[in-house]
């Protein structure tokens, strides 16, 4: 019976530290979501409900109209511009890392273990310090102010990753498989095709929404690369909204829940292979 | 690769044709998008390449004028000090990796309590920082340091009932005497860092915590072993392995933690919250120097390249402890 009870006021004392560590974490998300709703622009909830008097959805209603102040641009343009950014660095991302990936996984060959160290190498690098090289190239290149300048710069960001997930998924899947098919009279591109790709559709699945997530949230390429209003990504809006004077805030909150929204679901769906994938990495890495 | 010693190194690419074929499209693409421009940064960085240069790449060579401008400030931007800059950078990682994994732990250890209840509830809930794009968070946050209408002195006001006015933002003088070199700016960045990165911890070393078979702690109870005891002589050397991985992929993280230094804080006041890259980054926009942005950003390789292999030792080292 005592038992029983230091274990009741042990557990009380538990759930008391691990609810104030919730109300740390989800506090933020209430403000933002009682800034959206705020009926004023103001610059904070002037109490703290997380309904506020006179609850408006109209920040919502005005970004989803006319989300960037100083130029006509649509909403529809803009999701459309981050839709295909994301989207593209995606496919390309996949297309790319797949064969390479296969070809880790399945070869032993001359210059093999420098490729794969030359991967992680190049994912030790941040964005920002390959900067000025990727400005001056694209630049050249006349593709520096469009989206497909954005997609390479994505591309070349993601595709060691990708190399990497995918090539940590191939390695599960057992070879007898293909010597099987090989056997059967397929040859190594069919047995890719036909086998080891659709054996390794959720592990491609997740890389490719790995990378459209990571194409939908950057804004400092973005930002750096592209100047004209109507090549704009909704990430580049949401920051150029904090850069005004003014800042608009309850559409600076709507505008932040409306991106983030989709990014979160995706986000607990893949929850698992996040945390596999990361530590899969940094074991191998 | 010893006993294909005697085959000669065409005869070994011939046999491998195919596996060359398969990652020829990515090597070329890879070659163009993430070789090229590190050679033709390296080259960059020993010449004054600058916004003229955009048109007519022809910059002169300058050998290392670069690199002595970053090493002795002298290049051309408000506040530039590589060696503050580097020290704050390399505090800033510590400070932070180290509170992530002491709450990581911490609230691993809470949700690991046998017979809890909600712990499945608790744990979605406690994962949500990770769950908003950091850029999101890093703007919100700034948000909330507002000195007058920020959250996070309203509350204090309302906690301690008088009003708490604290320069999160703008001062650059430093709260605690001691440590003069970190401004306010600095807890205000720290705090929403280590609010971003505690879950990743706490997930890794919940992982970690799930693998240690529960007889061991029943064992150690019938012993006579405190809490204590259970927690320093079982529970922490058995996740250290488990964790390493994680503190090490952290530190690198933090250590690049453009988002919230950037927006939070951006560096200021008076360049006192400044970390590697969001200074890398400045050097380009709005600087326009490509040549020194070049050569600071090879500096910042090798000093990542430096800090992985340290990691590495340690790491190594630790596990032939266990």
């Amino acid at each position: 019976m005592k038992r029983h009870i230091i274990e009741r006021l042990k557990h009380l004392y538990i759930h008391a530290y691990i609810i104030l560590w919730i109300v740390i974490a989800i506090f933020p998300v209430i403000w933002i979501v009682s800034m959206s709703l705020n009926p004023i622009d103001v610059l904070h909830p002037t109490t703290l409900q997380i309904i506020p008097k006179n609850a408006t959805l109209s920040a919502y209603i005005k970004v989803l109209t006319r989300p960037y102040e100083a130029y006509p641009v649509s909403f529809g343009k803009l999701l459309f511009n981050s839709l295909f950014v994301a989207g593209g660095t995606a496919l390309l991302s996949v297309a790319l890392a797949s064969t390479a990936a296969y070809a880790f996984s399945r070869f032993k060959f001359p210059g093999r273990e420098i490729g794969l160290l030359g991967f992680i190498v190049t994912q030790m690098l941040p964005a920002t310090a390959t900067l000025a090289p990727l400005f001056v190239i694209l630049t050249l290149l006349h593709i520096r102010n469009t989206l497909y300048g954005l997609i390479v710069a994505y591309a070349s960001g993601s595709v060691p990753f990708a190399i990497w997930n995918l090539k940590g998924y191939f390695d599960t899947v057992p070879k007898e498989l293909e010597e099987a098919a090989l056997v059967d009279g397929c040859d190594r591109n069919q047995a890719f095709l036909k086998i080891i790709l659709p054996l390794s559709f959720p592990a491609i699945a997740v890389t490719f929404l790995f990378g459209f997530m990571n194409g939908w949230m950057e804004w400092m390429l973005a930002w750096t690369f592209l100047t004209k209003p109507e090549n704009f990504t909704l990430a580049m809006t949401l920051y150029n909204m904090q850069g005004q004077w003014n800042t608009p805030w309850s559409q600076f909150a709507a505008f932040s829940i409306i991106i983030s929204l989709p990014v979160m679901i995706v986000w607990y769906l893949l929850q698992r292979y996040i945390v596999s994938g990361l530590t899969l990495g940094a074991v191998k890495g | 690769m010893a006993d294909k010693s005697d085959i000669s190194l065409w005869e070994q690419l011939r046999r491998h044709k195919l596996a060359y074929y398969y990652i020829l499209p990515s090597a070329i693409v890879m070659g163009l998008i993430t070789a090229f421009p590190i050679i033709y940064q390296i080259w960059m960085a020993f010449t004054n390449f600058n916004i003229t240069n955009l048109r007519n790449p022809h910059p002169q060579f300058v050998g290392l004028a670069n690199f002595i401008k970053i090493f002795t400030n002298q290049v051309p931007l408000e506040n530039f000090n590589f060696w503050r800059t580097f020290g704050f950078n390399v505090v800033w990682t510590f400070a932070n990796v180290f509170l992530h994994v002491t709450i990581g732990i911490s609230l691993a250890v809470a949700l690991n309590t046998p017979r809890l209840a909600l712990k499945k509830f608790y744990r979605t809930l406690l994962v949500i920082p990770w769950a908003v794009p950091s850029y999101i968070s890093a703007l919100i946050w700034r948000n909330m340091f507002d000195v007058d209408f920020g959250a996070v002195n309203q509350i204090l006001s309302s906690i301690l009932g008088h009003a708490v006015k604290i320069p999160w933002l703008t001062s650059p003088n430093a709260p605690i005497k001691i440590l003069s070199f970190l401004s306010y700016a600095f807890y205000a960045d720290l705090i929403t860092n280590v609010w971003l990165g505690f879950p990743f911890m706490m997930v890794v070393a919940t992982g970690a915590l799930q693998s240690i078979p529960h007889e061991i702690y029943e064992a150690a109870e019938i012993d006579g072993v405190n809490e204590r005891g259970k927690f320093f002589k079982i529970t922490l050397p058995l996740i250290r392995s488990a964790m390493l991985p994680a503190i090490m992929l952290g530190i690198v993280w933090t250590f690049n933690q453009f988002n919230v230094i950037y927006l939070v804080s951006g560096g200021g006041p008076l360049g006192t919250t400044e970390i590697l890259v969001t200074q890398a980054y400045k050097i380009v926009n709005p600087g326009g120097l490509y040549g020194v942005a070049s050569a600071f950003g090879l500096i910042v390789f090798f000093i990542l390249l430096g800090i992985t292999l340290i990691t590495n030792r340690i790491t190594r080292a630790t596990e032939s402890h266990i």
